[in-house]
Formats: structure tokens, sequence, C-alpha cells
């Protein structure tokens, strides 16, 4: 799920005065006693607060739980959840569950990379658009399943999802 | 908190409960599907109506039918329809007074709701999984009550052992034995954890178990506690599952403030705390050590058992590890006895099993069946065979660590020990149908790059040998395979069941195995033969 950062996306998680994301981190921290097994739910919230896990967060955590830097690297990269680069503007996630696949997922999958031109785990050369791939969201019911921007999209084979992918995108018919 | 003050709430529920009810499904299937939206419109309808003080329109869980959601339940008739839109808000409130609705309505006399057996999922559908006053007024809470005031730890363990209930997350370990072992391991501390880690892709019935009715995994939880001599608990859940852990947050807070979790609860000398742990996406952490060096804050990578967590586990402390779905047969058992739940089922595999039915077939979603009913009777009765007719093939069940079952064996009864007969597994639950139409060295293919990305890398017969299967078996697809490659195939898939460390390494092959055992031809097929790419 790792792609390289661009220039728009470094500007982009910098956010101007007023931010108190490092406050709201430090006090995850602190609420767990900076204690090393933390390590894991801080670095959830260090991406829920950042988009991703820059280097320089990975050694903020690391020196804040009195952890090596090397234990930190080493189970951010271990977990598929967490991403070393920002991701773009809009994602859309393709579940290749069992159920999903077995309903076309790899076909959808296709489709989406043909459209978007990026290909599945990458985005966008502009950090507009991301295409992720999931293991198994659950939603097996409803397969094949995506998700766009947050959003649960079921069926997704015979749903407008690639109208509204083509509109993000800004792409005419 | 005393058992007047629990059964105060649950009278008090009763007598404001209003006469009509609309239940509309608020999982995560049926929200994808829009029933958020539904249920908005639901709601402006009553108050433009004026009855809004008369109908309640409450959220609950899982219905089962998710292929067909959103789903909404009528109280008290008990209709209930399916694929309902927010435009059908209007059709759906005249339903209430028997006026005319032309909205999809399900079968309720259909085999997948009448053979059917609730236990587990006894309240989904049935309940709001927000308001623990729900719970409680459905009979909630009571067992732990009596668990604690009038019965010993070892009584408990004694009923979980006479039930027979084994483990639920796929190996079927018997449970009372495990709470025994917890239970006489000395410790300065114990731990119980629920492994809600539910990474089987094709599976979700941990998910829906909890976003339908977290109180009833966190009771289990808490008489397992108790019995086995823990104050502290973890639930251990996919971060792929926001519904579920939100539910699970707002429960755990709900039940504290109840003084049902947290210090002295029901007024004993009896201590239990929980806390959730999100998982970070690694399949392999479904494995109980990997599990603990997540909790841990570590790389979910397992250690060489003997010692086992029930000895040693998180901290090295004696450490009880249950699935979900375990945890949420508990209360059941205790309420109706042990004899009443090894009634139900064969003779080596007593009670339900809940099952996530997906893939090609037409009645997808969640079903809870007695042990020992067969194959056909949940593939063609309950699922109503694959949405076009097209024959059924296949049985996909225990995931990447399962097999599949050929539609000659679907006499097979399910239970423990018959699946491992024909290759399978019983797994955590997940059931994907594929029919005629379905590649099997494909599928075998696809589970193989699966293990082969989930490997934690640690064992080298799984971290090497997923990668060879899988070029050997994209080599196969593509036309390049020889004679030789089935036989290396095979000898590569007994070097990593002998020799790998922990069981997603020795299970990797048993999707391999099983589809060269029951679909030979189709490898066969493929030896030295142009394919068509895509298909």
């Amino acid at each position: 799920m790792t792609t390289p950062a661009t220039k728009a996306d470094v500007d982009r998680s910098a956010r101007p005065a007023g931010d108190n994301r490092r406050k709201i981190l430090e006090a995850t921290m602190k609420r767990f006693q900076y204690q090393g097994d933390a390590l894991i739910e801080v670095l959830h919230k260090a991406q829920e607060l950042y988009g991703f896990l820059s280097p320089e967060l990975l050694n903020e955590v690391a020196e804040r739980l009195r952890l090596p830097p090397s234990r930190v690297y080493g189970v951010a990269t271990f977990y598929h959840f967490f991403s070393l680069a920002p991701q773009g503007e809009h994602s859309c996630t393709v579940c290749l569950g069992t159920a999903c696949y077995v309903r076309g997922a790899a076909l959808l999958l296709r489709e989406l990379e043909a459209l978007s031109g990026v290909k599945a785990g990458h985005t966008s050369a502009d950090g507009h658009f991301s295409l992720l791939t999931a293991r198994c969201i659950g939603a097996c019911g409803i397969a094949p399943a995506a998700v766009l921007d947050g959003e649960v999209i079921g069926h997704a084979d015979r749903s407008d999802l690639t109208a509204r992918i083509r509109a993000l995108l800004g792409r005419e018919e | 908190m005393d058992l007047h003050e629990l059964e105060a709430i649950a009278e008090r529920e009763q007598t404001q409960r209003v006469r009509l009810r609309i239940l509309c499904c608020a999982a995560a299937g049926c929200q994808a599907s829009g029933s958020l939206e539904l249920k908005r419109r639901l709601e402006t309808v009553l108050t433009a109506a004026g009855r809004l003080a008369e109908v309640d329109v409450i959220p609950v869980g899982c219905m089962g039918l998710c292929g067909h959601g959103p789903l909404v339940r009528l109280e008290p008739s008990g209709e209930m329809f399916e694929r309902v839109t927010p435009a059908d808000a209007e059709e759906i409130v005249a339903a209430l007074d028997g006026g005319s609705c032309q909205v999809p309505r399900c079968d309720r006399n259909h085999p997948f709701f009448t053979r059917q057996l609730p236990i587990v999922l006894r309240h989904c559908g049935q309940i709001n999984p927000e308001r623990i006053e729900d719970y409680i007024a459905a009979g909630g809470y009571r067992t732990l009550y009596h668990v604690i005031h009038e019965m010993t730890p070892s009584e408990v363990i004694n009923a979980i052992t006479r039930s027979g209930l084994r483990g639920r997350g796929g190996a079927g370990y018997p449970t009372g034995l495990k709470w025994a072992t917890v239970a006489k391991s000395p410790g300065e501390r114990k731990f119980v954890i629920c492994n809600a880690d539910e990474g089987d892709p094709g599976a979700f019935m941990d998910r829906s178990v909890l976003e339908s009715d977290p109180h009833l995994v966190l009771e289990g939880m808490a008489i397992a506690a108790y019995a086995v001599g823990a104050e502290q608990g973890f639930i251990y859940v996919r971060g792929e599952y926001p519904l579920a852990i939100d539910r699970l947050q707002k429960a755990i807070v709900q039940a504290r403030r109840l003084g049902l979790l947290g210090a002295q609860i029901f007024e004993s000398g009896f201590n239990f705390r929980t806390d959730i742990r999100v998982g970070a996406g690694a399949f392999v952490c479904g494995e109980e050590t990997a599990l603990i060096a997540s909790i841990e804050g570590r790389r979910g990578q397992p250690r060489p058992r003997p010692p086992y967590p029930a000895e040693s586990g998180l901290w090295g402390m004696p450490t009880l590890i249950n699935n979900v779905e375990t945890f949420a047969n508990i209360t059941a058992i205790l309420e109706k006895g042990p004899e009443w739940f090894a009634s139900i089922g064969t003779e080596k595999s007593k009670g339900t099993k809940v099952f996530a039915l997906t893939g090609k077939i037409r009645n997808t979603g969640l079903i809870e069946v007695p042990m020992g009913i067969t194959l056909r009777e949940i593939v063609t009765e309950i699922g109503g065979g694959t949405p076009d007719g097209t024959p059924v093939k296949a049985v996909q069940t225990g995931g990447p660590s399962g097999g599949c079952i050929p539609a000659s064996l679907f006499d097979t009864p399910v239970d423990y020990e018959s699946l491992a007969a024909v290759g399978s597994i019983m797994g955590s639950g997940g059931m994907v149908v594929m029919d005629e139409h379905t590649n099997m060295v494909d599928v075998a293919r696809f589970y193989m790059e699966f293990c082969k990305d989930e490997s934690c890398g640690k064992c080298i017969p799984c971290r090497v040998g997923t990668v060879q299967l899988f070029n050997m078996l994209t080599r196969l697809r593509n036309g390049q395979g020889s004679g030789n490659d089935l036989i290396e195939i095979e000898a590569l898939c007994e070097l990593m069941r002998e020799t790998s460390l922990c069981g997603l390494g020795q299970s990797a092959p048993n999707p391999v195995l099983s589809t060269l055992h029951y679909f030979r031809h189709e490898y066969e097929r493929l030896i030295g033969a142009e394919v068509e790419h895509g298909s």
C-alpha cells in the first residue's frame, strides 16, 4: 500500500497554526503512561491524525515511548493498516475477499485500474486518487464490495461506482 | 446494581414499549445498502402523520439475509420486507395498519428462516445493540448475577465442560478444558482475551455478533473471567470493522456505568475490566501467540507452543483466549443448562454453528444451524442454490486454512470431525459457494496469494513455501506447467504441513491439496495446455 510521497501531498499534510495534532497524540501516549506496549494504539492514533506515518513521526513516537526506532519501524511496516506514505485526496478500496473474488472483484479492479490509470496499491502522480485493495471488509453479503472515501458500496459491479469515480477524476463519459 | 435494580430496568423497558414497532437493520451490510437513510425517512413519514409517539423505529442488528438488504420487520405482525428503499417508507408505515404495500416481503416460512436454530444470534435483529436496556430487557446480565452469587468458579467450569462446547474459532478445542487449565495455572494475574480478529476472507460472523449484540459477548467474557480468576480482559478486533468497534466501545461504557463491568460487579468482590485493542491488518494475528504479541505492541509473529497461553500468555501470565462466538454461547449454556446444550448437535460436536453463507448463492447472509446438518441442506435448502440455477460445484469452508468440498460430498454432516475427514476444516464459519464456472486452480492460487502476503516471515517453510507454491500455480495457470509440477506441488505442501511453525503455514496447503484431490482434472488439463486469460 505504500506509494512515494509527492510535493502536493507534503504540502497538504502541513497545516497552519492552531495545529493541535501533536497535543492529541501526546495525550494518547500519556493515557497509556508512555508504555511501549501501547505502540500499536499510538500508531493508530498518529495515522488517524496525520493520514500516514512519516519517518519524523515514527522517530518521535520511538523517543516518547523510549523504544528503539527499529522496533517502531518494524511494527509500522509489519501491519497492512499502517501507511508510510500519504494517500490520495480520494481513495477507492476494492475488497478482494473470497466472496467478492467469486463474484468478480478482480474484474472490477481491472476495470477501475483502466479507468483511473492508477495501478492497485498506488496513488496518481498528482496525489488526487488512490486505488487500494482490502483483504476482506466483512461485507460479503453484498459482494462485490468497495469503499469509496469511507462509504461502503455493495454490489459494486452493478452500482454507479465507475460513474462516481469518473466524476471524481473529472472525466467525461 | 443488584438483581432488583436489574429487573426494574427490564420491567421499565417492557412497560414503556409501544405496541407498534418498525425494526430496521442497522448492521454494516444493510447500512451499506442505505438502511440509515431509510430509517430517517421512516421517522419523517411518522412525524408528518403525527404518529411518532405510537410507533417506534428501532435500529437493530443483523437479520440474516444480508444479500437482500436493507431489511425491515414490523412488530407485532412479524412481517418482514426486503430490499426496502427510502421511497418505500410510506408504504411500510401503511403496512403497520394492514394497508396495501407492494414492497417485496420475505417469506418467513422459507427454510432460510425455519431451518435455523438461533442461540448465539438469538437477539440479533431483535434488540437495539446500542442500548444496554434492550439487552437487559431481553434477560441480559441475569446469568452473570447468578454465576457470581450462586456458583463457584469450578462449578461454572464444570458446566461448560459438560455442555461439550468446543472453540468456535476453528480448531475446536474443548472450551471447558481450556478454562480449567487457565484456572489451575499459577500466576499473580490472569487475562481473558476475546479473539475478534476475523481475518478469514469471506467470513463475517464475529463482525455481525459484535455489531448486533455486543453485551452478549461482554457477559460471556465476564463469566469466563470469574471462572478462571482473571480481572482484566482484552477484545482484539480487526481495524477493518469500525462499526463493531464503535458499538463495543459504547457497550463497555454503558456496562461500566451500571456496575456490570469494572470494580465490585453486582456488589460482590469480583472485578473485571475489559479494553479494546484494534488490530492493524495482519491475518496471522488470529493465531493466539501472534495475537498476544500484537496486544503487547509488537510485530504479530507466533512463537512455538508449548508453553500454551493457558500457562504463559499475555506478559507471561496465564491467559484464556476464546473466539467471539465461543463467548456468545456461554450465557445460554448456563441459563438453560449444559444438558440442554449437549442435546443439540452430534456426538462430538455440540450446539450450533454460525456461518457466513456467501459466494454464488441466492440467499447470502448469516445463518446459525445445529451441528450435524448436511452441507446439502445448507446450500440447497437454506441457501436456495445458485442465483441463476447454474449447478453448484463446491463449497469452501475454513478460508485459507480450509478446503473445497465437491458437490458429490454434500451429504457430509457439518461437524469438526466429518469436515476434517473430507480434507477441509470447520474453520471460523466462512462458507463460500462456488458454481460450475469457478476455476478451482484459480481458487487455489487465490488462497496461496493470500497466504504468501500474510505469512509473517518468521519460519522458512511458510515464508518460502507459500511463494514457491504461488509461483508454481501461476505457471500452471498460464499453461507453462509440466507433468512434474503436480508431484512437486504435493511434496512441497507436505513439507509445509509438517515443518511450519504455526497454523498459518501448516494449513496454507489445504486449499491446494483439496482442489488437487477433488478437481485434479482441472490441473491436468492445464499442463502443457494453452489457457484463456481473464476467464
